[in-house]
């Protein structure tokens, strides 16, 4: 090769800070907005917003949304919809409640309460999502019926096959370990949590790391030492404030008096029992990694956004467009039986309502987190930030007070605004 | 004689009632340029994209290398060396160069992932030869000028090693300076041995860079010249009067 590129080109002189850092605007936009609302609410409530407390309910309210808000990204980024969310979330409930407190113990004869009982349940909760999704998905792919349509139907008949299933009754008390996922009941506790925050920080920094390494290899610019070790100790930092949040909620002390040789205490003064990171918490990370992973280093997730991007260019590359569609809605639809399973945990039963209204606080979620509608643009991340920003904003109103209908006019209005200063920061920066 | 790269006998594809492709037969010699001419829809596009796999044709015959082929998917016409370049370009307009490059046949790691970096990299690679001012490569394809947009079509084909590449007005949309880049492209693929078909409207540019010519007229071939042997008046007289004077003659 004559004409060799430099392997480390000088940045150059006239680069702002910010742009040496390399950090994403719109995670930055987001966590700023996240931010304003929670000072707002903090400054309005005399400071009951930003409590240990108050976050660790607000986190464990967000998970079931937040898990399926990442699946509607990559619905919606094939520039498609999907209104059964909240219906199919209730399916999958009324299947996994009716299983764990009528059709096992009946039909197989395992008591209430065998280990093998919330696993199976679950188990099955879960293909019955990936199930309905997929037939969904085959009736938009392959039989051609437009997204909105077939899941608007969806949303009706999961919605009433719900009701079928339980006679409309609520089903419980559902299993001990099974309502562990609703985050309530279900932590790590402190030890453990400082154990997997540690993990998590090390994880994030070696990722970055080996980014960059890569990077180097290839002789790609790279951005400066300084700025990539202010970007790790940003994400560990972040990573250990939440987790010490998580730790700093304490169980009220008169739960821990009436058992408190079960939290390794000899007396029941003085016996402080943290928290930590709930189950619930847990499994939406463990969502969001990997389908942030699917969206960004699998050829499933390239073919979504490829597809988004321009449909009759990924079918001509090869790409087996209808058999995506399946697939999208197939994983949809298992998000909404995770989602399902933390819903129904954190309530302790199914009921005929659960879910009601989740297919807008989905979309709603995934379109503030910057998903496009027109498609092919979108993140995990973003979603989870807008289902985050959306429970944050429903909760800091019910603490002041604010009546139900301002409580829905003001989530309406922000999501068109967000939607606007999304589009508008799309025309500065000249993205689609 | 050598064998023909290409043969399509007896093609024939109907839409609903109209028939797009009528019982047409085309062939292809490596290292030469043949040009499809005609009127909006008399059948070039329709006729090319049963080659690279778009439609499959009612009936008739696609030879590559002298062995009868099944063409049913834009796959298995990669899978046979035939790339195509769009007349839309085909590119996620969201996707950077690399990603476009490697649509459906991304590199990857040892666990399965896209290899970005790796495509990345390769990518730099191609535009170093096929276009040297080509700098953006992190940005979405749509922050590209039709220029580049066209050469990450182009180094799409030229990277997969094409044997036979499809070019459907490939400057349709470009300004002088990069027309003549395709050109000599064109000139250069021709060398190594590729076989080429063009669409073009441009009656003057196709005698410059054909060896043979096809005009087509609602969905059949009116003749194939040499372009030697005839001037640009008979060519357009074919394509507007839908007979070749020669043959009349």
């Amino acid at each position: 090769m004559s004409d060799k590129t430099p392997s480390h080109p000088a940045p150059a002189a006239k680069r702002n800070l910010l742009k040496q850092l390399d950090l994403d605007t719109r995670l930055l936009g987001m966590i700023g907005a996240f931010l304003v609302v929670c000072l707002v609410f903090n400054v309005w409530t005399d400071g009951r917003f930003l409590t240990p407390r108050n976050i660790f309910n607000l986190t464990i309210q967000t998970v079931s949304v937040a898990i399926m808000a990442t699946g509607m990204v990559f619905v919606i980024v094939t520039r498609h919809i999907d209104l059964s969310v909240g219906a199919l979330l209730a399916t999958c409930t009324a299947v996994m409640a009716m299983m764990q407190t009528r059709w096992l113990p009946g039909v197989l004869g395992l008591e209430i309460g065998s280990p093998l009982i919330p696993w199976i349940t679950i188990g099955l909760g879960l293909i019955t999502g990936a199930v309905i999704g997929a037939a969904q998905g085959w009736l938009i792919g392959y039989r051609g019926i437009p997204a909105f349509i077939v899941t608007l139907g969806g949303l009706l008949i999961w919605r009433n096959v719900a009701w079928y299933l339980t006679d409309g009754q609520t089903i419980g008390p559902l299993d001990d370990t099974y309502i562990l996922f609703g985050g309530i009941t279900g932590t790590l506790g402190w030890g453990l949590s400082w154990i997997v925050g540690a993990l998590a920080a090390l994880a994030a920094a070696a990722g970055i790391w080996s980014a960059r390494r890569a990077r180097v290899a290839h002789e790609f610019p790279v951005k400066p030492l300084w700025a990539e070790a202010v970007v790790i100790a940003l994400t560990i930092g972040a990573i250990l404030g939440f987790v010490a949040v998580l730790n700093a909620y304490e169980l009220p002390s008169r739960v821990v008096a009436r058992d408190f040789a079960a939290y390794g205490c000899a007396s029941p003064d003085n016996c402080n029992v943290a928290y930590g990171i709930p189950y619930s918490v847990l499994l939406l990370i463990a969502v969001a990694v990997i389908m942030t992973i699917v969206a960004t280093r699998t050829r499933l997730g390239r073919y979504i956004f490829a597809t988004g991007g321009n449909p009759d260019a990924a079918s001509l590359s090869g790409i087996n467009t209808r058999l995506l569609t399946v697939k999208i809605f197939a994983i949809v639809g298992v998000l909404c039986a995770l989602g399902g399973v933390v819903a129904s945990a954190r309530l302790g039963y199914h009921t005929n309502d659960i879910g009601t209204l989740d297919e807008l606080r989905v979309i709603a979620a995934a379109v503030i987190g910057g998903t496009a509608l027109s498609g092919g643009i979108g993140t995990i991340y973003g979603a989870i930030f807008g289902a985050l920003i959306m429970q944050s904003l429903q909760s800091g109103m019910a603490m002041v007070g604010v009546d139900a209908p301002y409580q829905n006019i003001v989530v309406g209005a922000v999501l068109v605004f967000a939607v606007w200063v999304d589009i508008e920061y799309r025309k500065r920066t000249g993205a689609k | 004689m050598t064998t023909p790269l290409v043969q399509m006998k007896n093609i024939s594809l109907s839409f609903g009632g109209v028939r797009a492709v009528d019982d047409v037969s085309i062939d292809l010699y490596p290292g030469e340029v043949v040009g499809l001419l005609g009127h909006n829809g008399a059948g070039k596009s329709t006729l090319i994209k049963i080659l690279s796999g778009a439609y499959k044709a009612d009936s008739g015959e696609i030879w590559i290398n002298g062995k009868k082929c099944e063409i049913n998917s834009p796959r298995d016409a990669r899978a046979n060396s035939i790339e195509t370049i769009y007349q839309t370009l085909a590119l996620a307009d969201n996707l950077d160069a690399a990603s476009n490059l490697f649509l459906g046949r991304e590199l990857t790691t040892a666990m399965g992932f896209v290899n970005d970096s790796k495509q990345e990299a390769e990518t730099r690679k191609i535009m170093a030869r096929l276009n040297p001012n080509f700098k953006k490569l992190k940005e979405p394809v749509s922050a590209l000028s039709g220029g580049q947009r066209q050469s990450v079509a182009i180094a799409r084909a030229v990277y997969f090693k094409a044997q036979v590449l499809i070019m459907d007005e490939p400057t349709a949309a470009l300004g002088v300076h990069e027309t003549k880049m395709v050109a000599d492209l064109i000139t250069e693929l021709k060398k190594q041995g590729l076989g080429i078909f063009l669409i073009s409207h441009d009656t003057r540019e196709m005698m410059e860079l054909c060896d043979r010519v096809s005009v087509m007229k609602n969905g059949q071939v009116v003749g194939t010249e040499r372009v030697e042997d005839v001037t640009e008046d008979d060519i357009l007289s074919m394509i507007i009067m839908g007979k070749n004077p020669k043959a009349a003659a």
